[in-house]
């Protein structure tokens, strides 16, 4: 038995090699993600149906003037909890593009519940033009298009300059410089080698060219020294911290209808709430369904054992 | 075989064993039933099919006695704006002599607009009659030339395999001239 | 062993016309006989033919609401996520499907490589196998294209261009793999002609390697052969109550998955649309390739990288005549176990290496992981075999008198009825 017990771990070590090299690919430079409680974690997770229609209210007020959400049809809205009739008037609010109709002529209408969330420029080429060049991308996946999901959105919303806290700007500061060093360190390794086949060919009367000599880094103590392009907004949780996104959310930006305070990261939280259900809005069906499944499966393999025990009595 | 009893086994262990086994294959049975509903239901129409939007159409530039075709959930409507004499021939009609009794009145909103799904109760052909020049049928509405079925002014079956009249959608006026199918 | 009995006239019927009856009968019934001491590591063969049918069942279904064509396909999966009654629980089986298809082959195998269950005369069921897995791996690369997201387009490029490494014929191998100057249109419809073809092929080389184990029967723990009755018992009832308590267990760890980490196994990047413009910052192909992507990076030639990867796996074909130890079980090879358990660890060292960048320590490590590889089967197996005291063998399954399987020698075995 010990030894069956032997392969079985070795077999297991080998099936475990999966679940670790996920995570393993995903690890990213800069200062680790806040991680915020969302309803929608965990086997028994929901929407909370309150912050997606802020979340919505935010995405409309704010975000749509440059970013799409193509996936996602006024019917869909129904999941935040609003009615037929609420849905229609929302609708109707936007402007489609229909036709051609009978002379051939494209014509607007308003919106239908059947209509999805139109593209706030007519194609890639208008939006780079819009947005000197660097095109917002749609949002409808953007939950599940990044690693940490809602959490990345309401980090890149609450990541700009003014927003964060000065610990997290000190440790990116820290770590860039220690960067910085490190490779310091590792080209003046490889300066002094080549400096000594340098030297060794002078010697031996070889032509030869002298190396570079590398130079010495200056710490980085402000967002200036990161260097960051012109057109780039700094921003702490996006990859090389410079994002061409210009601070989008504003105390107060939104005023909410439920009356909630519009902080900002109350205003980035909705937002990402709204924008995790525009990428998974089945959701709450999958994990419903869950438990239900795993439950019957349990009882199911419970009586399989049993038979299969009863089976095997005689041959044991 | 291997399922005969040996004189050891007492006959409580001998049904308790026929309950573990009934009960293992009844869930498997459940189980797989309840596998195969989301599958079989995958392939009914999927959500933005059944929101798809209802068809509008104006009215106005249609001619008495003009038939128009428009789409609606991908098959073809028929609308007649019907003359004084098919709206006449329609309703003189026996409705106990008809294959599938129903008034003229109880097809139509307006008696001038018969608005109905051109797609033959056969066998799904679109009939003909729409253009100018195709073939009426013999009473003169509409004759699919699948398998002969003869509709008349109201889109009745007269004639023929179909067995029931050409469906009339849901549809309402908006506006003096304007309906919305669907 | 007596044939296969009836009372049904309407079976007799057919029986008497086309013996599907007594076929089936002695395929997984109660005709065809088995060692009695298979362990649980022998569940995952049937497993991993449950796991192939869930994937051509859901596959044909997915079919039904895809498009193959660059402009929709992202677009037509999305609407199967968002649309279709129950599509996010069929493409979400289907894509977790792959992988658990992977993890029960994976098993399945490395249960074949412990217990010698490659050797004489079982060969050809072997090789076989690792037919399906060339197949499969096929099926699942082409499969993982069709979302066109990030990774697929790139993956796609990437593994594609593996084949430019060809001398002379390279470049025109590769445009004729894509139809044109990338991967684009023509690619992606090929690869789903052939993502729908594959898993039948598949399930044809399925059936010759049942048939072949069906020449032998299955090997066991111990690893030799039965030596009458009395060490067999009838497949069915005995391992089908078996298998079907072992599927209950996998269908739980799969459920759990797929309703609750639906897409932990993929990649967030595959939730972007393929831009031919701009690839991602980390493109790393699916868990179960990379053991093979690391040992092809670890080799800095283009060629000999291309070479060392099939060579990885054509190693395995020649395993039979590498290990030329007459023991089959590693249970009875005291040092045979201690090398299959240094290269289990040495493949998920590759799998780590596979999704790191080969840079610095990784690089190393993935070619000291590399070499051990194929140090393991092309010197240490065949040393092995000749150098190795293996320990005594039990004389029969049912009396190991030799401790070892101790416990398997408990109560008097039933035997099988009249062979």
């Amino acid at each position: 038995m010990r030894k069956g017990l032997l392969f079985g771990l070795a077999a297991l070590a080998a099936s475990a090699s999966l679940p670790l090299a996920g995570p393993a690919v995903a690890a990213e430079e800069g200062p680790a993600l806040p991680k915020l409680e969302w309803s929608f974690d965990g086997p028994f997770g929901t929407y909370d149906r309150q912050s997606l229609q802020r979340g919505l209210q935010v995405y409309r007020e704010v975000c749509s003037s440059c970013h799409g959400l193509k996936y996602v049809a006024f019917r869909n809205l129904a999941d935040l909890g609003y009615s037929e009739d609420e849905i229609k008037a929302f609708a109707a609010e936007y402007t489609v593009t229909d036709g051609p109709d009978d002379d051939g002529e494209m014509f607007e209408r308003p919106g239908a519940a059947s209509d999805y969330f139109p593209a706030p420029f007519p194609n890639e080429k208008a939006a780079a033009a819009a947005n000197s060049g660097a095109v917002p991308p749609d949002l409808s996946l953007m939950a599940k298009a990044r690693a940490g999901g809602a959490d990345h959105i309401h980090g890149i919303l609450t990541g700009y300059e003014d927003l964060v806290p000065d610990a997290v700007l000190q440790s990116i500061f820290e770590h860039e410089t220690m960067k910085n060093e490190e490779k310091y360190e590792a080209d003046l390794a490889e300066y002094n080698d080549k400096l000594e086949a340098y030297n060794d060919k002078v010697e031996a009367g070889e032509q030869a060219r002298r190396p570079l000599e590398p130079v010495q880094p200056q710490p980085i103590e402000s967002i200036e020294d990161l260097g960051l392009a012109e057109v780039s907004n700094f921003n702490a949780y996006f990859p090389g911290y410079g994002i061409a996104m210009a601070q989008p959310l504003y105390e107060d930006g939104v005023a909410y209808a439920d009356g909630t305070p519009a902080t900002i990261d109350q205003m980035a939280a909705d937002v990402s709430h709204f924008l995790m259900w525009a990428a998974e809005p089945k959701l709450e069906d999958r994990k419903g369904a869950g438990i239900k499944v795993l439950i019957f499966l349990v009882v199911f393999t419970g009586v399989l054992y049993a038979a299969k025990r009863k089976v095997w009595k005689d041959v044991h | 075989m291997a399922e005969t009893a040996t004189p050891a086994q007492a006959e409580s262990g001998e049904t308790r064993r026929d309950f573990l086994y009934l009960a293992a294959a009844g869930m498997g049975a459940i189980g797989t039933a309840c596998v195969a509903w989301p599958l079989i239901d995958s392939m009914n129409p999927s959500a933005e099919v059944l929101a798809l939007a209802s068809t509008e159409v104006d009215l106005g530039p249609i001619a008495e006695g003009q038939r128009v075709t428009v789409t609606w959930r991908g098959n073809p409507v028929f609308i007649d704006h019907r003359t004084q004499a098919q709206i006449q021939q329609a309703e003189d009609v026996d409705i106990a002599s008809l294959p599938d009794p129903q008034a003229d009145a109880d097809r139509v909103e307006t008696p001038e607009w018969l608005i109905v799904i051109g797609v033959c109760t056969h066998l799904g052909c679109v009939p003909l009659g729409q253009r100018t020049g195709q073939s009426r049928g013999d009473f003169g509405g509409w004759f699919c030339p699948c398998h002969g079925s003869h509709y008349d002014t109201s889109g009745r079956i007269r004639k023929g395999p179909a067995p029931l009249n050409l469906p009339v959608p849901p549809y309402q006026f908006t506006g003096d001239n304007i309906i919305v199918i669907g | 062993m007596s044939g296969f009995q009836t009372n049904s006239r309407v079976i007799k019927w057919i029986e008497y016309r086309m013996p599907v009856f007594s076929f089936l009968n002695h395929s997984i019934g109660a005709g065809y006989p088995a060692p009695k001491n298979l362990s649980y590591m022998w569940n995952f063969g049937s497993l991993a033919g449950f796991t192939l049918v869930i994937m051509i069942v859901t596959g044909i279904l997915l079919a039904m609401q895809y498009t193959a064509h660059v402009d929709y396909a992202f677009d037509s999966v999305e609407r199967i996520m968002r649309d279709v009654n129950f599509g996010w629980l069929l493409r979400y089986i289907h894509m977790n499907g792959a992988s658990f298809f992977f993890i029960v082959v994976y098993i399945h195998m490395f249960r074949g490589l412990y217990y010698g269950s490659y050797k004489a005369p079982r060969e050809l069921l072997w090789i076989l196998g690792v037919v399906i897995l060339l197949l499969m791996m096929m099926t699942a690369f082409m499969g993982y294209v069709l979302p066109w997201g990030q990774m697929s387009f790139w993956g796609a490029k990437v593994i594609t261009n593996l084949f430019s490494a060809v001398p002379i014929f390279g470049e025109g191998i590769v445009t004729w793999l894509w139809g044109g100057f990338t991967v684009d249109n023509p690619t992606l419809n090929r690869f789903y002609a052939l993502h729908y073809l594959m898993p039948f092929v598949i399930v044809a080389v399925v059936v010759l390697h049942i048939w072949a184990l069906h020449q032998f029967g299955s090997n066991n723990p111990l690893g030799i052969d039965p030596k009458g009755p009395q060490d067999k018992i009838p497949f069915h009832p005995y391992y089908t109550a078996k298998d079907s308590f072992g599927m209950g267990v996998f269908l739980i760890v799969f459920a759990a998955v797929i309703f609750y980490l639906p897409n932990y196994m993929g990649h967030p990047d595959n939730y972007i649309p393929a831009d031919p413009l701009a690839t991602p910052a980390h493109i790393v192909p699916e868990w179960y390739f990379l053991p093979f992507y690391a040992i092809l990076r670890a080799i800095p030639d283009k060629l000999l990288g291309v070479i060392a990867m099939f060579g990885s796996i054509a190693v395995l074909f020649v395993l039979p005549w590498l290990d030329r130890s007459p023991v089959k079980s590693g249970r009875f090879r005291p040092i045979f176990r201690i090398f299959f358990v240094l290269l289990a660890i040495d493949v998920v060292v590759l799998g780590f290496v596979g999704a790191n960048p080969p840079e610095g320590a990784w690089l190393i490590t993935g070619q000291i992981a590399t070499f051990w590889y194929f140090l393991h089967f092309l010197v240490v197996l065949p040393l092995l075999g000749v150098f190795e005291r293996p320990k005594p063998l039990p004389t029969s399954i049912s009396e190991p008198v030799l401790k070892g399987g101790g416990s398997l020698a408990g109560a008097p075995a039933k035997p099988m009825e009249k062979a």
